[in-house]
Parts: structure tokens; sequence; C-alpha cells
């Protein structure tokens, strides 16, 4: 807990307070900064800006894109969106289960990597897509996804 | 990050095609302002608008028929009048670039290679509707494009296009943008502005119409992207040279992205009313032999291979197939493909974006994933086809809140209907034919 310690946190309340409906914008700053959105800093978020923090929780957990507890180093993703099933996509997940010891939604005991399944990224005419961090792999082939997966994150 | 070029040629079947939204898509920096200047960026900001009253704008657009390009294909022009006149509060515009419906990827293009013309059209549009403060709201995972949205808006202030006193004249407006973070339901319009207002984006109930009580209680109007960046060409050469493309009900012309079994995937932009099979050819032709093809996004009733031959991409032809051009989403698919699985894919999808809030949708989506599941792993039992449909049958419109019910529930209906011996030939894998798995219990391979 003591690396989360919310040192920004005022700064970005600062930030966000006196716009209107700026929870969700004040939300990402903090994950951004944090990786997630950590209990603690979350706490004083809302003390800062006076919102409740029932109202915290219910947008956290509302939208897919906040994290409650701090992801692995690199963040896998599978797109599970129509195109990307049909051209294999499960299979890509069952690889990288396999490879990594961990079900989709988990990270791995060393905090190197998490694996999620996403919906539809918009990326549709690449299909299979996975992106790992921000690099996006392209018609992947499962016999070669565990490679590229260890390649990008060898290359970040 | 480019993910797609765009490469249209510039006729087909001996015929010009439009370039109303796709204009700047292949000119090397059009996105910067300097570049879509020298292409004729902003030709409207001045006496071309400026020089007419905003009710003659309003009028203009309703006149050219353009409809919404976000799902619903709603006339905006007639969106536009149910504005309150003198509201005596501010009015809002809301850009919905949330683009979330599977298949869809076109709004991110625009966004990339066109974020002026978005702009241009923004400012014709809120000096239309007396608006002086607007709202993008992009889809969290899109930060690339917000990246781009914010360089062309530093671009566009600086250059005295937004602001004070848009171009010396009276008129002002400032644009803001709002990064959403991944919640499916936030592209409908109520829910928008629900998370626009940093809550929980469930959707509220219509009537009020956001027009007459939006975001922030006030007047608000939504509209999509492309059918924001059509209104500037519609000011400048009017709703007649609009009407050039299209039908009588469908006028102009509309971006559709195309994936799945499809040479060239990407997107295209073609008048309204071409055929699905000649469109197929322009993006390179179909892979494989043609089963059927989902032809709006994944809310949109699946058609069969035959349908396909028969339809057209425009919105009387698709309803009169009981189907919808929805966003202009189209994947075909072809007989290697399994259409069982495909609607898994969108059942899951539907499962885990219903919002919540309203009972039969809830809980009907997520009963309708277990049934299909348990079904595909070799459970199901007779029956189970039915059930599927009468589950389904439970959030169609009226049920709920918002139209999220029925667009999980059309996919289903359609699918089942359209291509029942497939799923009846899982059934057949299961010799006791009867159902041999708790559905209450497992929620098998949950998607997140
Ligand atoms: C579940 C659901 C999701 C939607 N998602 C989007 C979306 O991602 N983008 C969009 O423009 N419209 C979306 N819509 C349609 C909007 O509610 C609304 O009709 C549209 O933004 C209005 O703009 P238009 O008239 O320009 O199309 C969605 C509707 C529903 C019911
Ligand atoms: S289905 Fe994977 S990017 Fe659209």
């Amino acid at each position: 807990m003591a690396a989360t310690a919310p040192a920004d946190v005022p700064a970005i309340a600062k930030k966000w307070k006196d716009k209107r409906g700026s929870l969700i914008m004040a939300l990402h700053d903090l994950q951004g900064r944090y990786g997630y959105v950590p209990r603690d800093a979350a706490l004083e978020l809302g003390k800062l800006m006076g919102v409740p923090l029932a109202r915290i929780y219910e947008v956290t957990t509302f939208y897919n894109f906040f994290k409650l507890e701090a992801p692995g180093k690199h963040i896998i993703s599978v797109c599970m969106g129509t195109a990307c099933y049909l051209k294999g996509a499960p299979e890509l997940v069952a690889r990288l289960s396999e490879k990594l010891g961990i079900k989709a939604g988990e990270t791995t005991p060393d905090k190197q990597f998490h694996l999620q399944q996403v919906r539809c990224i918009g990326c549709c005419g690449l299909a299979p897509v996975v992106t790992v961090n921000e690099k996006v792999l392209a018609k992947v082939k499962p016999a070669e996804i565990v490679d590229q997966v260890y390649a990008c994150a060898k290359g970040a | 990050m480019t993910l797609y070029g765009f490469s249209q040629p510039t006729h087909w079947n001996g015929q010009e095609l439009p370039r109303i939204i796709s204009r700047l898509f292949d000119v090397p920096d059009g996105h910067r302002l300097e570049v879509a200047r020298r292409h004729g960026a902003y030709a409207t900001i001045g006496p071309a608008l400026f020089d007419r009253a905003p009710y003659e704008i309003i009028h203009e657009v309703a006149e050219s028929g353009l409809r919404g390009r976000g799902g619903a294909g709603f006339p905006t022009g007639v969106k536009w009048g149910f504005v309150p006149r003198a509201p005596g509060k501010p009015v809002y515009l809301v850009i919905n670039a949330d683009e979330g419906e599977p298949g869809t990827f076109k709004d991110r293009l625009c966004l990339t290679r066109d974020p002026h013309l978005l702009i241009e059209g923004m400012i014709c549009t809120g000096y239309a509707l007396g608006v002086r403060t607007a709202y993008i709201y992009v889809r969290g995972e899109m930060l690339p494009q917000i990246c781009i949205l914010n360089q062309a808006l530093r671009e566009a202030y600086d250059a005295g296009l937004l602001g004070e006193r848009i171009a010396g004249s009276r008129y002002s407006l400032d644009i803001f943008v709002h990064r959403g973070a991944g919640a499916y339901i936030c592209g409908e319009e109520t829910g928008l502005i629900n998370s626009l207002e940093g809550f929980k984006g469930q959707p509220r109930l219509k009537p009020p119409f956001p027009a007459v009580s939006g975001a922030f209680g006030a007047p608000t109007v939504v509209n999509n992207v492309e059918t924001i960046m059509a209104v500037p060409y519609i000011v400048q050469h009017g709703a007649k040279a609009y009407r050039r493309w299209g039908t009588e009900k469908s006028p102009g012309s509309k971006l559709f992205s195309v994936s799945g079994d499809i040479a060239r995937p990407g997107v295209y932009e073609v008048p309204l009313g071409m055929p699905f099979m000649e469109f197929f050819a322009l993006a390179g032709g179909l892979v494989g032999e043609l089963l059927g093809c989902i032809p709006g996004g994944s809310s949109a009733p699946v058609l069969t291979a035959e349908e396909t031959r028969r339809a057209t991409m425009d919105y009387e032809s698709l309803s009169s197939l009981k189907s919808m051009l929805g966003s202009g989403a189209v994947t075909p698919f072809n007989t290697t493909r399994d259409p069982v699985l495909i609607l898994q894919t969108l059942t899951r999808f539907y499962a885990h974006e219903s919002c919540g809030q309203c009972t039969p949708c809830r809980e009907g989506t997520g009963y309708v994933d277990r049934v299909l599941d348990a079904l595909i792993d070799g459970h199901g039992g007779d029956g189970d086809v039915d059930l599927l449909k009468s589950l389904a049958d439970q959030y169609e419109p009226m049920t709920t809140i918002c139209a999220f019910g029925p667009g999980a529930a059309w996919p289903v209906q359609s699918f089942v209907s359209k291509f029942r011996p497939y799923f009846e030939a899982y059934i057949a894998k299961n010799p006791q034919r009867q159902r041999t798995r708790d559905l209450a219990g497992v929620r098998p391979g949950a998607f997140w």
C-alpha cells in the first residue's frame, strides 16, 4: 500500500473539482498515474472533490476501464469481438492461459502479465487482434502468439 | 496508430463514388489544419453559414433527408426541430464518438483522418441550434484519436475557428472532449448523458427526450460523428446536391465498415441503396461461399445468404427484411463458419454489457447466454432452441428503458429462426436430449 501514497491526488482533485461531471475524467487521471485506482487514493480524491465514496464505488465498478487492483506490468488483451472470435481468438486465450498459468482476468503471481478478454476494439479487419500494452498485434496465429507476446514485453 | 488504409476507387461500375465524409481520408496529414484547409476545410465558416439565419440551416438539413448514422437512423433535421426555440437554458450539442457496436470502426477512422470536418460540422450545427458549449464523448479506448482530436481543437482555437466570435462573426462556441471508460451502454444517448455528467452510464427513460431535457437538465442534441460530418457539405452545396446520392428515403452516402469473410475489410463510403453484393465486389469480393450476413452491427437481425443477395444498403430495404442498417457494420460469413458460435459471441457480449437496470434485460441476457453455452458444450436438451427464442422475446421493444434490450434480443431471435438446424445439431450430440447442466449455478467462461 505504501507504493500508492496518494501524493498526486490533491493536484488531480484541484484540476477537476470545479468542472461539472468530471469524476470519470479525474479517475482516468488517477488510473493513468497508478495503473489502477487504489482504494486509499480514491478515498482521498472523493474527500477533496466532495464526492461520496458510494458514488466512486458505483462509477469504478460500472466501467470496465477502471481497475481496482494493480494489474501486471504487461497487459495482454485478446479481442473477443465477433470478427476476432470467428478467426480464432478463443484458441489464442487458451494458448496464453496455458503458457502463463493463469485464466483470463488474472495476473501472474510475479505481476509480469495480466491477461484479459476485451470486447471488439474496432480493428475487425485485422482479426484476430491482440494488444500488448499499447501495441497492436494483427492477424495473430496461435502458433506464434506466445512468442509475439514475449517479444513485445521484452521490447517495452 | 494507423490501422487501416482507406483505399477506394473514385469510380465503380462507371459511377462516381461519393466522397462527402471521406474526402480527406487518403490525404497525407489531412488531420492537420493547414493541409485540411488547402483541401477546402472550413469553407462554410464565413458568410455561407453566418449570413443565413439558424432556422434556414435546420431547414436545409431537414430537406437533405440526412438520417442519424449512429444506429437509429432518425432524421437529423427533425431531431434538431425538437429543441425549444427559447429554452431559457443553454442548449448543448454532444457528439457521440463512443463507437462500440461490434464490427463498427468508421467513427474511429473519421477522428483519425479528418477531425477538422467534425469540428466544422459542429460549428455549423452549433450555430443552427444556438449552442455555446459542445462536447465530444469519445470511447475510452480510443486514446490515439483523443490525442488527434485535442491537437485539431488546439489548431482550430489558434486559428480563431473556435472560442469567442468565430471567424469575426457574432457566434461563439467552445468544444470539450470527454473520455468514456469502457461501457457499451454509454453509446446510448441518455446513458451517454449520464456518463457525461460523471455518473454510471445507465440510460434514462424517454420522454423527456434529450432535445428537451438532456445534459444538466438542459436541451441537448446528441448526434453521431458521421452524421455531423455530413453537415458542412449540405450547408455548402445544399440539400439538393446531397440528394444526388442515395434513394428517396435514404438520401446521401454512408460509411460502411466491413469485416468477416471479405477480401478487403475496411471502411468504404458508398451511396445508400447500393446492393450488398455489389458492395462486396467493391471490397475485393467475398471469401468462400456466403452463408449469411449481419448487415448493420451486432444488434441487426442476421440475413440469410438469399436475403443478402436481394438486399440493398438503405433503411427501407433492410427494414422490409425485418433487419436494419444500424451503424453500417457489415459482417458476411461463409459456410465454414458456425452460426451458433457467432451467436455465442453476441450473447456473451450482451450479457456482459447489460447495464443491469431493467430486469428482463439483466436476467434475460445472462440466461440466454447460459442456455446457449450449455447447448454448445453438449448439455442442451429438446426444447432449448424454443427456450432461447422465448427468453429473448422477454426483452423485446417496450420491455426495457432503452433499445439495448431489443438490440440484444434480435440476434438471438434471428439466428435461432434462420439457422435452426445448426442449433439442433448440438442438441443431437447430447444422448440424453435433456439439459444436463444446472444453469443457475454455472456461468461458464464468464466474459470478464
Ligand atoms: C445500446 C445502444 C448503443 C448505442 N451505441 C451508439 C454508439 O456507439 N454511437 C452512436 O453514435 N450511437 C449509438 N447509439 C445510438 C444513440 O442512442 C443515438 O441514437 C445516436 O447517438 C443519435 O445520433 P444520430 O441521430 O446522429 O445517429 C446506441 C444506441 C443503443 C441503444
Ligand atoms: S472483433 Fe476484434 S477488433 Fe472487432
